[in-house]
C-alpha cells in the first residue's frame, strides 16, 4: 500500500517557492477556465481575452498601472500595520479621510500653484489618514481596545464624514445638487508623466515602497519593528519601545491610505465625490496577505490583482460573462495561494506501508 | 443536383451578404453600476438592451457593476477602443469619465443617463419619472388609513427628491392630510438595509411603502407587516403579490431604438432628452386588484392629462416644508428648477440632508 504523508521541511524553499505560487495561480485559472466551459462560453478563448485585456496592448498595461497605485499604497500601509501584527482593517477609513484633507486644501487654495499645493495637499492628506490610524493604536494601547473592531467601526464614520462633507458645505453649487465637489484647480491635480497616461502617483509608490523596503531591511527602527512583531512580549523584555511603535506603525499605515485617496480624488477623478470609494481599503488587506508583507512582492500582487479586474472587463465585454465572474476568480487565486502556503513549509513524501 | 445545391448556396450566401450590408451596423455598448440580476434599474435598462439587441444590423454588449469613477473611464475606453459606435452609459456618476472619453473619441456617439452635461458627440437622456410617482401617490393616498406614507429613499439627490415631492402631490390630490416619511439608506441597492428602512418606517405608523430603490427589500418588509406597497424600476409584484399596489416603471426599449435608428440614419442630435409618460420610457405598472376601480379612473384620468400635456405635476402654488412658496399659483417649474429641486414639499416629514 502506498500512503502520503507530510512532513515538516527542514531548510526554507527558497527560489522554488516561485513555482510554487505560478503553480497556485496556474490552478486557479485552469478551475476558472472550468467554470467559463461550464457556463458554455469558449475556455481558452476565454482566458485569451482576459490576458490581452490587461496585457495585450500598452494602454491595457498602462491601465492595470494606474489601477495599481491606490491598491499598491493602501496595501503598503496595512502591511506596515500587520508586521508589528497589530491588525488595522481600517485603511478604508483612512483613504477617506486622505482625500477629505487633500481636497481641504485644494479647495481652500484653488489659485496656488502646484508646486505650492500639492506637497501641502500631501501633508494634509498623510495628517489627517495619519490621525485615523493614530485613534484606534491610543485606544487599544490605552483601554485595550480591539483595534480589528475600532478601525472598522471608524471605516463608518469616515465615509460619513466624506458624504457630509460632499452633500454639504462642500457641495458644488453648479453640481444640481449632486454629491461632488467643484473640480480642482489645474495647481492641484497630480499630472500626468509625458505623453502617457499614467500619472505622477505610480513615481509615489515606486519611492514609498523602496523607502518601506529598505527601512525593514537596513534600519534599526526598522529591526525593532520586524523583532516586536515576531514576539511582543520577548521585544518588551528586550525594552523595545512597543508602544511608540504601535503608534508609528499605525500613523504611517494610516498615513499611507491617505496617500492613496489623495492619489484618487487628485490624479484620477480631480474632484472629491462619493463614488470614490470602492473598496480600496479591503482590497489592500488581501493584496498585503498574498504578498507575506513583503514590500517587493506587494508590488506585484497589486498589479497583477488591478491586471485580473482589468481583465475581467475585457471578458465581461467580448464574452458577457457576469461581473461576478471576476470575484470568483479573485477568491480562486486567494484560496489556492493560501494553500500553496503549506506547501512552502511542508512537503509531501509516499510511503509505502505493509 | 449538386450543381443546383451549390448554386443555391451561393445565392443564400448574396443573400445574407446584401441582408448585413443593407442596415448600416451598430455595435453599441451599455455601462451598468449595478449587476442586471439587480430586478431594479440595471435589469432595466439590460431589457431596453435586449430590444434593441433584435433591431436589424445592431450588437449589443453590456459591462455590468462598473463603480462610478476611474474604473468606469476605462470601461468605456475599451469600448471606444474596439470602435464601438454607440455607448449608453446609465448612471450619475458616469458623467465625468464619460465627458473624458467623448472628447477623444469625436466619431463615436456617447449618450449619458440623469446627468447634465454634453458635448458635440454626448447627449444626455433621462424620463420624467415624477409624472409616474405623481400617479403611484394618488393610490397610496387613497389606500392609506393612518394617513401615513412611507418611503425608502436612497440619496438626497435632486432625480429621488423631484420624485417624493411628485409623489407626494399625487398623495396630497386625493387626501389633503397625509404626510410623507422619508429615510434615507444612502444605497441603492442593498435588500437588508433597505428592508431595514422599510421598517423604521412601519414602526412609526406608515401603512404604505413607497421606495426610491433598485430592490424589492421594502416590498417584503410591507407584505411581512400585511400593509400595502408601492414598487419601483420594474413591476414588483411578484416580490410581494399581497402587498404590491402599482410600480412606477422604467420602459427604456423604444427610447433606445430611437436613438439607434437615429445614429443609423445619421439624424441624430446632441442634446437633452426628457421624455415622458408621452413617449412610454416611464409608466405605471398594472395596478392590483386591491385598488379600488374609482381609484383606478382617477389615476387613468390623470394619466391621460399628463400626457395629453393639459396638467403639470408642478403647478402651483407649491410650498417648501418651512411654508415657503416655492412654485408661484398658476405656474409651472420649468426643467431647471425640476434638475436641480433640493427642497420638499409641505408634507414631507424628513430633511434633505
Amino acid at each position: 500500500m502506498l500512503s502520503i504523508r507530510a512532513y515538516k521541511r527542514q531548510e526554507p524553499l527558497q527560489w522554488r517557492s516561485c513555482l510554487v505560487f505560478l503553480g497556485a495561480v496556474l490552478l486557479s485559472l485552469a478551475i476558472s477556465a472550468l467554470l467559463l466551459q461550464v457556463h458554455g462560453k469558449p475556455a481558452l478563448h476565454g482566458l485569451r481575452i482576459l490576458f490581452a485585456g490587461a496585457f495585450g496592448s500598452l494602454w491595457a498595461i498602462e491601465d492595470c498601472l494606474i489601477k495599481a497605485i491606490p491598491i499598491f499604497l493602501c496595501s503598503l500601509g496595512v502591511a506596515i500595520a500587520f508586521r508589528l501584527q497589530v491588525w488595522n482593517i481600517g485603511a478604508e477609513g483612512q483613504f477617506a479621510l486622505g482625500a477629505i484633507g487633500a481636497t481641504g486644501v485644494a479647495l481652500a487654495f484653488p489659485d496656488l500653484p502646484g508646486y505650492g499645493l500639492l506637497p501641502l495637499m500631501a501633508a494634509a492628506a498623510f495628517l489627517l489618514g495619519g490621525l485615523w490610524g493614530l485613534i484606534p493604536a491610543l485606544l487599544k494601547l490605552r483601554m485595550q481596545a480591539n483595534e480589528i473592531i475600532v478601525t472598522l467601526m471608524m471605516n463608518y464614520i469616515a465615509i460619513l464624514i466624506l458624504d457630509y462633507l460632499v452633500y454639504g458645505r462642500w457641495k458644488d453649487p453648479q453640481s444640481f445638487g449632486f454629491p461632488m465637489t467643484p473640480e480642482f484647480g489645474p495647481g492641484a491635480i497630480v499630472g500626468k508623466i509625458g505623453s502617457t497616461n499614467l500619472n505622477w502617483g505610480l513615481v509615489v509608490c515606486l519611492v514609498t515602497g523602496v523607502v518601506v523596503w529598505v527601512f525593514f531591511r537596513f534600519t534599526r527602527l526598522g529591526f525593532e519593528f520586524r523583532a516586536a512583531g515576531e514576539n511582543i512580549r520577548a521585544s518588551r523584555y528586550a525594552g523595545l519601545p512597543y508602544q511608540r511603535l504601535v503608534c508609528l506603525a499605525m500613523v504611517l499605515s494610516g498615513a499611507l491610505a491617505g496617500w492613496a485617496g489623495l492619489l484618487e480624488a487628485s490624479a484620477t477623478i480631480n474632484r472629491l465625490q462619493p463614488s470614490i470609494m470602492v473598496g480600496y481599503g479591503y482590497t489592500a488587506i488581501v493584496v498585503a496577505w498574498l504578498a507575506r508583507l513583503n514590500p517587493l512582492t506587494i508590488g506585484l500582487a497589486s498589479f497583477l490583482l488591478a491586471a485580473l479586474r482589468v481583465g475581467v472587463e475585457n471578458l465581461q465585454l467580448d464574452l458577457q460573462v457576469p461581473a461576478a465572474f471576476g470575484g470568483i476568480m479573485e477568491g480562486l487565486i486567494l484560496l489556492t495561494v493560501l494553500a500553496g502556503g503549506f506547501f512552502m513549509e511542508y512537503g509531501l513524501k509516499l510511503r509505502r506501508t505493509a | 443536383m449538386k450543381l443546383r445545391m451549390l448554386v443555391m448556396l451561393c445565392a443564400l450566401i448574396l443573400a445574407l451578404g446584401a441582408g448585413h450590408a443593407g442596415a448600416q451596423d451598430l455595435q453599441v455598448g451599455f455601462v451598468y453600476v449595478s449587476p442586471i440580476g439587480d430586478a431594479g434599474w440595471s435589469y432595466a435598462h439590460d431589457q431596453g438592451r435586449l430590444f434593441i439587441d433584435k433591431m436589424n444590423g445592431v450588437t449589443t454588449a453590456y459591462v455590468e457593476a462598473v463603480p462610478e469613477g476611474p474604473d468606469s473611464e476605462r470601461v468605456m475606453l475599451n469600448m471606444a477602443r474596439k470602435n464601438y459606435d454607440l455607448i449608453f452609459a446609465t448612471s450619475f456618476g458616469y458623467m465625468d469619465p464619460m465627458l473624458k472619453v467623448a472628447k477623444k473619441f469625436p466619431k463615436i456617439t456617447f449618450m449619458h443617463c440623469s446627468g447634465f452635461k454634453k458635448a458635440e458627440n454626448m447627449g444626455n437622456y433621462f424620463g420624467r419619472m415624477y409624472q409616474a410617482r405623481y400617479l403611484s401617490g394618488i393610490v397610496a393616498g387613497a389606500m392609506t388609513k393612518t394617513n401615513i406614507l412611507g418611503y425608502a429613499a436612497a440619496f438626497p439627490i435632486p432625480e429621488v427628491i423631484r420624485g417624493i415631492n411628485a409623489f407626494t402631490l399625487g398623495a396630497q390630490s386625493v387626501n389633503p392630510d397625509v404626510q410623507v416619511r422619508v429615510v434615507w439608506t444612502k444605497t441603492w441597492y442593498d435588500p437588508a438595509t433597505e428592508k431595514e428602512a422599510a421598517k423604521s418606517l412601519l414602526d412609526v405608523g406608515a401603512d404604505v411603502i413607497a421606495q426610491h430603490q433598485d430592490s424589492p427589500g421594502p416590498q417584503e418588509a410591507a407584505q411581512e407587516k400585511g400593509v400595502y406597497s408601492i414598487g419601483y424600476n420594474t413591476d414588483m409584484s411578484a416580490f410581494a403579490p399581497k402587498s404590491h399596489l402599482c410600480a412606477p416603471v422604467w420602459n427604456w426599449g423604444p427610447f433606445y431604438a430611437q436613438i439607434v435608428e437615429a445614429v443609423q440614419k445619421g439624424t441624430w442630435e446632441s442634446k437633452a432628452y426628457w421624455y415622458g409618460l408621452e413617449n412610454g420610457i416611464v409608466d405605471l405598472s398594472p395596478m392590483s386588484d386591491m385598488v379600488p376601480a374609482e381609484v383606478q379612473t382617477k389615476v387613468m384620468t390623470s394619466k391621460e392629462k399628463i400626457k395629453s400635456g393639459s396638467m403639470q405635476v408642478f403647478t402651483g402654488p407649491i410650498r417648501d416644508q418651512a411654508g415657503e412658496e416655492k412654485i408661484a399659483a398658476g405656474k409651472s417649474a420649468s426643467d431647471e428648477t425640476l434638475l436641480g429641486m433640493n427642497w420638499f414639499v409641505q408634507g414631507v416629514i424628513g430633511t434633505t440632508q
